[in-house]
């Protein structure tokens, strides 16, 4: 049985610029999931993830986890830091306490990536009726 | 056709000389007329009847304002209005929101009230404001006094341009009145300096502070603007200042023709310090009273301190510096490019506190000194003196030593010492009152249909529940107070808003803005304007233009310009 | 085929006044100047694969097309008769329509709040209680020699925000730096490329450029405008800047207050702050008191990480410190295109900028307990009326799962995951596109929204859509329906 290891990172979501663009073609399209359903993960966290760039990744909070398209950080070298877009997914994992000001804390969250290679992204329709127990649209 | 008729009140109308006498209003469709046949009557017996309340200078709307309610929520909590089938609510106190602020007014007979800075760049947001403040006519000053291009075509002695171009700024602002604030200071500003006197250059643009106040004042006569410009001096609030208040003053003397007023020097209170620093400081209101009354080229506002917490903020942006410096309460800075500064700071003027007492009674001595009531106003420079709400406590005041007496005791020893004050005897007559808060308010900003009662005249006016006949009211400040607080009745354009301090109907208000017509094309300065303008700013041109009818009820009034083409 | 110029963008809070675009039989069919985000809406904005074009309505469980007066009258009947309704949104629609929404929420006495409770917001509280020095992006442009990105990324968020108002812009007393920029982007990319090259004949790995620069590079000595940014991460903005200072997440407080002691001649006795040499933030303190007119631009990475609005007060304490030592402003980097807008109606209607609550018939606001998501995580609203946002998406789980629980009414152009889970869906016009109004830009400057195509027929303004709704809202309560 293979053993799948871990690696404990800082969670950061955010905007890019890519998502900015695939925004504008629908939250619904391959490219809007394509770019959104990430986290960008150091090569050298990676390679102890046991984790090819482009393959799938559980991403794991206190407050839930997630399964995303890993892929290799192009902006310089930051390991123990990993990065996810905001957007449905990004938002099952962040912490939602506000602290009594309004603001949930969508950025420096401790989470831990695991291989999921064989998991798939849910698109956001079933991932909608899944969290909502409603029909969507 | 809509008719009221208003009988038997003691009415004051000093631009046509009505000391009290008793008489019927006549109303038809929004307009004074001679008589009225059928229609509402209002018995108005044992009241008095004033043309509307006239506000040359209170800051209700617009970026600064607003920043001001953002930055204080805790002046909100404690005064709140709620919602009625009539009206929206809202919050005070020192900062009130735009339907309260209209409300308020409202309340107390005021029926017109100018915003006298409006940082251009922003004029949307001023309008939009505006459009929100309910119950008053409105109009608002755009900022010049700093202006690059003021700057510079004054500084190349262009009058005729300048004046061009500030008739197309009131065009793209929709404003009112060329203001002034610390000219040429809030350039330096922009890289944290300020300038000394009205003959220290502005940095970067070698061109004196005095040579923006002559320029602008000849702009303001070449475009025969219904105001006068109106100028915040350099050096405000700072012990000494009345020097450069004397020199404001004095450096357009030349520049008047047939006595008739050329500047408007307003919050005159923060512009009448002697001394050295804050230890040696002491009111110089007599040293400017002197002035005045044997001039008649300028007419002043008071600025009058009210002991209470209130909000101060200007586009002087260096003096909130100070004041931030002073206080160490939050501050608010906001430099707006090409053109302004501005600033705030929360601030508590305490009874006890030397300067603060001695800035009240400077107010005060200003207008008991000053011989002629046309030329110096009632205001608090809302809210930097205090709010607009204290009006009915100035006018109380201006009216009654014993009132004056009654907080003379209650502040800082060596103020009650040494101020001039103590030994002020006069006492303002409802007439005189009339003059500070309505004729010479509407008689200084050139709003011929506003400020009296005569013939044409707007239908607004006030009611208040006041017998002079019965009372002497100079030993009954209360009841001169209580009768201004709540209006028994407020009229705008002939429809009652107002009855015994309710709204009773709400209704919109218009703003007016100057449309300059000349004989000479204005607008031949405009492809060059175009061109620097994109170097100058960071929106584009047709961006920057407040259009037409862009909120509702705007209503030009029109200047014509002695521009020779 | 016409070519309509200096039309308003509406994304972001850049919102840059200087696209053109070009409409043939009312449609889109270029448009120039604007950034990747601005174009991709542009040109995409029609494709009805996720444009709202039908008005529905829950029915079964299931969404159904209803006519728009039905819409309407079912969004009326559940906020009339709801006790706590949130009405949330409004960052990406005009100012016209956000003055209707805040007398709606007045008239049903619900709760108001906009986008920058979760955003925004603790940079609001932070200037509540100590003010903040700042300006207009002009100012920027014409004076500043120093500007610093902090915790924001304007490549990927603003992507004309440099362009256009700081570092690559010319102003009367700075020039832009675009020409040096590109002088050293070749040095750099010639570097770049020798690695790969060796490393291909190596067969080793590329090595990857270090973490943080560890020290000044020389040309900071110069007289030239200098652009800096302070990140957890090395972001595509961190490559465009002179130098980049790399935080460690979560800890931006303690560096900036470190600052703080620094630029008040105060020594400290540790290495490192933040996981940065204490050498190299001497050097920083020297470069902020320095500069003629500096500015920090300071993003949500400050706002949303631990210590939130304490990370603004230092930021700001920290600019207030500065101007006793030389001109400094500081602005937030606001993201939606009217997300100001939204603060500054709400400001001037009610005194409060954002999680206004009228329950008690008077404005109240105490964000943390009128705020949008903590009303939803104590699961305290019965309804919901969405403009404009997505808040299903953007929300926490548990706050989004309250929201979707109770009736919820959506007035938005596009489809959304918030749109998919309503009870009333309303399509709408795209405000900047198809309906005019005034934005205000992240520097509170006021600008028009331009109406340059004809929206779909069915497709109302935001403004009538609210103001139909709240003429319902008072005839049910009128004839007793609160009852």
């Amino acid at each position: 049985m293979l053993i799948m290891s871990k690696v404990k990172v800082i969670l950061l979501t955010g905007r890019t610029i890519d998502q900015g663009v695939s925004k504008e073609h629908g939250k619904l399209s391959k490219e809007y999931q394509e770019k959104v359903a990430i986290c960008e993960v150091d090569s050298s966290d990676l390679k102890n993830l046991t984790v090819i760039k482009g393959l799938n990744i559980k991403v794991i909070t206190r407050f839930g986890s997630v399964v995303v398209k890993a892929i290799k950080s192009s902006r310089g070298s930051h390991p123990g830091i990993a990065y996810m877009p905001y957007g449905l997914w990004a938002n099952i994992v962040v912490d939602p306490h506000t602290h009594g000001i309004g603001m949930p804390s969508f950025k420096g969250i401790p989470a831990e990536l695991e291989a999921a290679p064989s998991e798939n992204v849910t698109p956001i329709p079933v991932l909608l009726e899944e969290t909502f127990r409603k029909k969507p649209q | 056709m809509k008719e009221l008729l208003i009988k038997n009140g003691f009415v004051y109308d000093p631009l046509n000389k009505i000391d009290g006498e008793t008489m019927d209003i006549a109303v038809r469709d929004g307009k004074i007329v001679e008589e009225v046949k059928k229609g509402k009557t209002i018995d108005a017996s044992g009241m008095v009847v004033m043309p509307g309340g006239v506000d040359i200078h209170s800051h209700i709307a617009g970026a600064k304002v607003n920043s001001g309610r953002l930055l204080r929520p805790e002046d909100h909590y404690k005064d709140v209005e709620l919602k009625t089938v009539l009206t929206r609510s809202g919050v005070g106190y020192s900062i009130p929101s735009t339907f309260t602020t209209g409300y308020r007014y409202s309340r107390m007979g005021w029926t017109t009230v100018m915003e006298p800075a409006m940082p251009p760049l922003k004029a949307k947001h001023t309008h939009e404001e505006l459009n929100d403040t309910p119950m008053v006519d409105k109009g608002a000053y755009p900022l010049l006094g700093s202006n690059w291009f003021v700057l510079e075509y004054l500084r190349a002695k262009m009058y005729g341009e300048c004046a061009a171009f500030v008739a197309w700024m009131m065009n793209a602002t929709k404003g009112y009145a060329i203001k002034l604030v610390n000219p040429g200071g809030l350039e330096a500003w922009g890289f944290g300096r300020n300038v000394r006197d009205i003959d220290d250059p502005v940095p970067n643009f070698d061109i004196t502070p005095r040579e923006i106040i002559q320029g602008l004042c000849k702009v303001n006569q070449i475009l025969n603007l219904p105001h006068t410009i109106h100028v915040h001096i350099n050096n405000l609030g700072k012990p000494g200042n009345y020097v450069t208040t004397l020199e404001t003053m004095r450096c357009v003397e030349n520049l008047a023709t047939d006595n008739k007023p050329i500047m408007h020097l307003t919050h005159c209170q923060f512009s009448a310090f002697a001394g050295e620093d804050w230890r040696t400081f002491k009111s110089a209101s007599e040293e400017i009273a002197e002035y005045v009354n044997s001039h008649s080229h300028v007419t002043l506002d008071m600025g009058q301190i009210v002991f209470t917490n209130t909000t101060t903020m200007t586009a002087d942006g260096p003096f909130q510096f100070t004041l931030y410096q002073i206080t160490g309460n939050k501050w608010v800075n906001n430099d707006v490019e090409t053109e302004t500064s501005s600033g705030i700071v929360p601030f508590q003027y305490k009874r006890k506190n030397y300067v603060h007492a001695t800035q009240w009674t400077i107010g005060l001595e200003l207008a008991l000194q000053i011989k002629d009531p046309w030329k110096i106003l009632l205001t608090t420079d809302h809210p930097n003196a205090g709010p607009f709400t204290a009006y009915p406590k100035v006018i109380t005041w201006l009216m009654s030593r014993k009132a004056r007496d009654d907080v003379m005791k209650k502040v800082n020893k060596k103020t009650r010492r040494k101020a001039p004050l103590s030994a002020i005897d006069r006492e303002y007559s409802l007439y005189e009152i009339a003059i500070a808060t309505r004729a010479g308010q509407a008689k200084a900003l050139g709003l011929e249909s506003k400020g009296h009662l005569g013939v044409g005249a707007d239908a607004d006016i006030s009611v208040y529940n006041l017998d002079p006949k019965k009372t002497n009211l100079a030993d009954n400040p209360e009841a001169i107070t209580k009768a201004f607080k709540k209006a028994a009745y407020t009229i705008k354009d002939g429809e009652i808003v107002v009855r015994d301090g309710e709204v009773v109907n709400s209704v919109n208000g218009r703003t007016y803005w100057v449309k300059v017509e000349t004989q000479a094309n204005l607008f031949e300065i405009e492809p060059e304007l175009k061109r620097a303008f994109e170097k100058y700013y960071t929106v584009k041109y047709e961006n920057y233009l407040v259009p037409q009818n862009f909120s509702a009820h705007q209503t030009p009034v029109t200047a014509k310009a002695r521009i020779k083409s | 085929m016409t070519l309509v110029k200096n039309v308003t963008c509406p994304i972001c809070g850049t919102l840059c006044d200087d696209l053109e675009v070009e409409v043939e039989e009312n449609s889109i069919v270029d448009v120039r100047n604007a950034c990747a985000i601005g174009e991709a809406k542009f040109l995409n904005f029609t494709d009805p694969k996720h444009r709202n074009l039908k008005p529905l309505v829950r029915k079964g469980g299931e969404l159904t097309e209803v006519s728009l007066d039905e819409a309407v009258e079912r969004s009326a009947q559940i906020l009339a008769h709801a006790q706590y309704p949130i009405l949330y949104g409004w960052s990406c629609t005009s100012c016209q329509a956000i003055r209707v929404g805040i007398e709606l929420a007045e008239e049903v006495g619900g709760v108001i709040d906009n986008t920058s409770t979760v955003c925004h917001g603790p940079s609001i509280l932070s200037i509540q209680s100590v003010g903040i020095p700042t300006c207009t992006l002009g100012q920027v442009r014409h004076r500043a020699d120093l500007v610093v990105y902090w915790a924001s990324d304007p490549y990927s968020a603003h992507p004309r925000h440099i362009e256009r108002y700081t570092s690559f812009s010319d102003g009367r007393f700075q020039e832009s730096e675009w020409e040096h920029y590109v002088t050293r982007l070749r040095g750099v990319l010639g570097k770049k490329r020798l690695s790969r090259a060796s490393a291909r004949i190596s067969m080793r790995e590329v090595s990857i450029p270090p973490i943080a620069d560890p020290k000044l590079p020389p040309e900071f000595e110069t007289e030239k405008r200098k652009l800096i940014v302070v990140d957890v991460r090395k972001t595509r903005s961190a490559e465009i800047a002179d130098f980049f200072i790399q935080v460690e997440p979560n800890r931006d407080f303690e560096l900036l207050q470190a600052l703080r002691l620094l630029v008040k001649d105060e020594e400290l006795e540790v290495d490192k702050v933040a996981g940065v040499p204490v050498d190299l933030l001497e050097e920083f303190a020297d470069i902020l008191i320095s500069c003629n007119f500096g500015i920090f631009f300071f993003g949500v990475g400050l706002t949303m990480s631990s210590g939130k609005h304490r990370n603004i007060d230092a930021a700001i304490a920290l600019t207030k410190d500065l101007n006793y030592r030389t001109k400094f402003a500081i602005m937030p980097m606001r993201g939606h295109f009217n997300v100001a807008g939204a603060n500054i109606v709400s400001t001037w209607q009610t005194g409060y900028p954002f999680a206004v609550d009228f329950s008690h018939g008077y404005p109240r606001y105490n964000p943390g307990e009128t705020s949008a998501v903590d009303i939803l995580q104590r699961d305290e609203s019965d309804a919901s009326l969405i403009i404009a946002s997505d808040p299903v998406s953007n929300f926490p789980r548990n706050a989004a799962q309250n929201l979707v629980k109770n009736p919820m009414i959506t007035i938005d152009p596009v489809v959304s995951p918030t749109t998919m889970m309503a009870d009333v869906v309303i399509p709408s016009a795209f405000v900047g596109i198809e309906v005019e109004g005034t934005a205000y830009r992240m520097d509170c400057v006021p600008l028009p929204m331009k109406k340059i195509v004809e929206p779909p027929k069915i497709c109302l303004p935001d403004e009538e859509i609210l103001r139909r709704i709240l003429l319902q809202v008072r005839q049910i309560r009128q004839t007793g329906g609160k009852a």
